[in-house]
C-alpha cells in the first residue's frame, strides 16, 4: 500500500469526493489562493498549508471559492449552502479564529437541525489545532473540548494519515455538522493509505496497542507519543491498552470504559487545557460508570491551564511530553 | 389541505393579464390577502401572550407588513429568504403554513417547527424559509451561501434576507455584503429601518444616520421604497431582482417603516412618544392605504376587499383554536433531532 503524509490523504480525500458528489464545495481564505494577485497564477496557494491544492484547476471557481478575510461569513455561508443542498467543506485555516465566528457554529450550525424540525446542515469546517510551532497564543490552541461540548455538532480529530482520509470522506457524506480538526504537527506525517474510497465511522475508537495493566486514552497528536511510551514500557513487562477515540464527539464511550473494566487504571492524554476540558470528561464518565473497577485514581495528562506560549523551551513545557506520560502510568500502577 | 390553507400556500400565478399596478387580479388579492394574514396573526398573537398561552418571547411584525409582502410577492418556493427573530410576517409572506406556525409559537408538538423553535425560529426548509433567527444579523452570511447554492445550481433563483436596522451595524451584515459582491452572488439585501433595535432608537444607534450610504459603500446598488405602501416596496423589489436573477450580482432595497408593538411582547415602550403609534396607525397603515387605493382606482372591490378579511379572520381564529387544542411535546421529544445519526 502506497505511503502518504497526512497533507496528501487530506488532500486526495477532498479531490475524491467533489469528483464523486457535485454538491460538495470548498470555501476558505486562500482556499486556491492567487484571486486578485498580479502572478496571475490563480492555483497559487491551495490553502495556507497546502491541503486544498489542485482542487481550482479540476473544480473551477464556482466550486472552490476564495473568500475575503471573513470567518464569520465564511461559516455563515457554508450554513445557508448547507441548508440550501450544497455540502460546504469550510476552512477556518486556524481553529483559533473562531471566536470569530463562534456564533455561527454555537447558534446556527448545531441548533439548526433541532430548530427547524430536522432540517439538514451537512458542512464540514476544517481547521488547523495544536501546539509545536512556536506560533504562540493565538495560533496553537486545541478546542476539541470547546467544541464538543455543545450539542449538534461533531468533532473529529484524526491522529494519523489513513484515519485522517476515512474519516473526512465520512464527515463530507454525514449530514450533521462536523468540524475537522487537522493538528498541524500531524501534516508531514506518513503511514500506508489505500488510494481508493472508505469511510470511518465516528464514535468508534481504535485500540492501537493492546495490554491488561493500564488503559491509556490519547488524542490526536499525543497518541504517537504514547505510542512511544507504551512500546518502551511493554518491553519492561508493563502492558497497555491505548485507544485514540479518533472522535471526541461522539465518543467511543464503551470502548474506553470495556478498557478501564479490565485494568482498572486509566491515564488521559489530552491536548485540551484541564479545566472543563477532555481529559476531565472521561475522567468523570469512568468515575460514573466503571467506579468499582478502579484500582488508582485517574491520571490526567494535559498541559497547564495557561495560554499557549512562544518561546520553544515554554512550549516544550506547556505540551504532554513522553517523561509526563510514563511518571502519570507508573503512578497509577503504584497503586 | 382544507380550503383555506390551499389559498394561503398556493403557487403565485403565472403573470398572465396584467392590469391595476401592473399586477394581475389574482396578485392583487394575494397581496392583500397575505397582508392581511399577517395583521390578524399578529393582532390574534398580541392578545393570546397577554392571556399567557405562549411562552417565552414574542416580537410582532405589525405595521411593516407592506415589506415582507412587496417583497415575498416576487417569490416562488425556489427561492430563499431568511428572517430576523421578527419573523412571523416574513414567515407568512414566503408561504408558510398559518396553521402550523400558531401551533409552534404556542409550543406544540405538531407546530411547524415540533415545538423545538417557537416564535424565534420558524423555518420551513421547503417553503425555502431558512429560519428566523434570534442572533441579530446573523441571518445575512447564511444568505449568502443559499445564494452560493443558487449560483451553483444556475436555476435562475435567488435567496433575499430581511435585516433591520439594528442589524445594520452589525458586522456579520457588513462581512455578508462585502462577500455577496466579491462572489457576485442572486442575493437582495431587504433593509427595513422601523425606527428602534429593541428600545433605543435608529437616529442614535446608526452613526452615519443613513444606511443607503453604507449599502452603496460595498458596491450594492440599492432602490429606496416606501415601507408603508406595498406597490413601492414590490416596485423596488422587482427592479432588484431583475438584476440578481440576472447574473447582476446582489442588490438591495431599502424601506423605512414602523413597528405597531414594543421591541418583544410586555415591553411598556417606555422611549416612546404616546402619541406615536397612533399617528402612524391613523396616517400611514399599509393595509388602509391598500385598501384606499384599490377601491380608488377599481383594482378590487369593497365587497372582495371585505370578503379576504373575512376569510383571514377565520383562518386565524381556527388557528388558534387549533393551537390550544393541539398535543404538547412528550419527554421523549427532547432528543430528537439533535443529530441525524450519533
Amino acid at each position: 500500500m502506497p505511503k502518504k503524509s497526512m497533507r496528501e490523504a487530506i488532500n486526495e480525500a477532498l479531490h475524491l469526493e467533489m469528483a464523486r458528489d457535485p454538491s460538495v464545495i470548498v470555501l476558505g481564505e486562500d482556499v486556491s489562493g492567487g484571486a486578485g494577485g498580479t502572478s496571475g497564477q490563480r492555483d497559487a496557494a491551495g490553502g495556507v498549508f497546502g491541503l486544498t491544492k489542485g482542487l481550482l484547476p479540476k473544480f473551477g471557481e464556482h466550486r472552490v471559492i476564495d473568500t475575503p478575510i471573513s470567518e464569520s461569513a465564511i461559516i455563515g455561508a457554508a450554513n445557508g449552502a448547507a441548508l440550501a443542498g450544497l455540502r460546504p467543506v469550510a476552512e477556518i485555516m486556524f481553529s483559533d479564529f473562531i471566536g470569530v465566528c463562534f456564533d455561527q457554529i454555537l447558534n446556527q450550525a448545531a441548533k439548526f437541525r433541532y430548530m427547524f424540525n430536522g432540517a439538514k446542515a451537512p458542512l464540514v469546517v476544517r481547521m488547523t489545532v495544536g501546539a509545536g510551532r512556536s506560533a504562540a497564543a493565538q495560533h496553537s490552541q486545541s478546542m476539541h473540548a470547546l467544541l464538543s461540548a455543545i450539542p449538534g455538532i461533531k468533532v473529529v480529530m484524526p491522529s494519523n494519515a489513513y484515519d485522517a482520509k476515512g474519516l473526512l470522506l465520512q464527515a463530507i457524506r454525514d449530514d450533521d455538522p462536523v468540524i475537522f480538526l487537522e493538528h498541524k504537527m500531524l501534516y508531514n506525517d506518513t503511514c500506508e493509505v489505500p488510494d481508493g474510497d472508505y469511510t470511518i465511522p465516528f464514535g468508534e475508537g481504535v485500540l492501537v496497542r493492546e495490554g491488561e495493566h493500564v488503559t491509556v486514552v490519547a488524542t490526536g497528536q499525543l497518541v504517537k507519543l504514547a505510542t512511544g511510551v507504551v512500546d518502551r514500557l511493554a518491553a519492561e513487562g508493563v502492558r497497555c491498552d491505548l485507544i485514540d477515540p479518533r472522535t471526541t464527539s461522539p465518543l467511543d464511550e464503551e470502548l474506553i470504559l470495556e478498557s478501564v473494566r479490565e485494568t482498572g487504571r486509566l491515564v488521559v492524554v489530552d491536548e485540551a487545557p484541564p479545566r472543563c476540558g477532555f481529559a476531565a470528561d472521561v475522567a468523570a464518565l469512568v468515575a460514573r460508570e466503571a467506579f468499582a473497577s478502579l484500582r488508582a485514581p485517574v491520571a490526567t495528562v494535559t498541559p497547564p491551564h495557561t495560554p499557549v506560549p512562544f518561546a520553544p523551551e515554554l512550549e516544550r513545557e506547556y505540551l504532554p511530553d513522553a517523561a509526563r506520560v510514563e511518571r502519570a502510568i507508573r503512578s497509577v500502577l503504584a497503586h | 389541505m382544507t380550503a383555506e390553507q390551499d389559498v394561503i400556500t398556493a403557487p403565485k400565478p403565472a403573470s398572465a393579464a396584467r392590469h391595476h399596478d401592473g399586477l394581475t387580479h389574482e396578485q392583487l388579492l394575494s397581496a392583500y390577502r397575505q397582508m392581511k394574514t399577517i395583521r390578524e396573526f399578529e393582532e390574534r398573537v398580541h392578545v393570546e401572550n397577554a392571556s399567557g398561552a405562549i411562552p417565552g418571547f414574542t416580537h410582532l411584525y405589525c405595521g411593516q407588513e407592506a415589506v415582507a409582502v412587496g417583497a415575498c410577492e416576487h417569490l416562488t418556493d425556489a427561492d430563499y429568504i431568511i428572517s430576523t427573530h421578527r419573523g412571523h410576517g416574513h414567515c407568512i409572506a414566503k408561504g408558510c403554513d398559518v396553521v402550523g406556525m400558531m401551533k409552534e409559537i404556542h409550543g406544540r408538538r405538531d407546530g411547524l417547527n415540533g415545538g423545538k423553535g417557537g416564535s424565534m425560529h420558524i423555518a420551513d426548509i421547503g417553503k425555502g424559509m431558512l429560519g428566523a433567527n434570534g442572533v441579530v444579523g446573523a441571518g445575512q452570511p447564511i444568505a449568502v451561501g443559499a445564494a452560493i447554492a443558487c449560483k451553483l445550481r444556475g436555476e435562475g433563483r435567488i435567496a433575499a434576507s430581511f435585516t433591520g436596522d439594528g442589524a445594520s451595524n452589525q458586522g456579520t451584515v457588513f462581512e455578508a455584503m462585502n462577500m455577496a459582491v466579491v462572489l457576485q452572488l442572486p442575493k437582495v439585501f431587504v433593509f427595513e429601518n422601523n425606527g428602534y433595535s429593541e428600545h433605543t432608537g435608529a437616529s442614535y444607534g446608526i452613526g452615519c444616520e443613513d444606511i443607503v450610504k453604507r449599502i452603496e459603500g460595498f458596491g450594492i446598488p440599492v432602490w429606496q421604497a416606501d415601507g408603508f405602501d406595498f406597490f413601492s416596496v414590490y416596485e423596488a423589489m422587482g427592479k432588484a431582482l431583475e438584476v440578481s436573477r440576472n447574473g447582476g450580482g446582489p442588490t438591495a432595497i431599502y424601506c423605512e417603516t414602523i413597528r405597531y408593538f414594543g421591541h418583544f411582547e410586555g415591553d411598556p415602550q417606555n422611549y416612546r412618544a404616546k402619541d406615536e403609534v397612533q399617528r402612524y396607525r391613523a396616517e400611514k397603515d399599509c393595509l388602509l392605504k391598500f385598501r384606499a387605493r384599490m377601491e380608488a382606482n377599481g383594482g378590487l372591490s369593497t365587497d372582495e376587499l371585505d370578503a379576504v378579511d373575512r376569510e383571514v379572520g377565520a383562518l386565524i381564529e381556527r388557528a388558534v383554536q387549533e393551537a390550544r387544542n393541539a398535543p404538547r411535546p412528550r419527554a421523549e421529544d427532547l432528543l430528537t433531532n439533535v443529530y441525524d445519526n450519533y
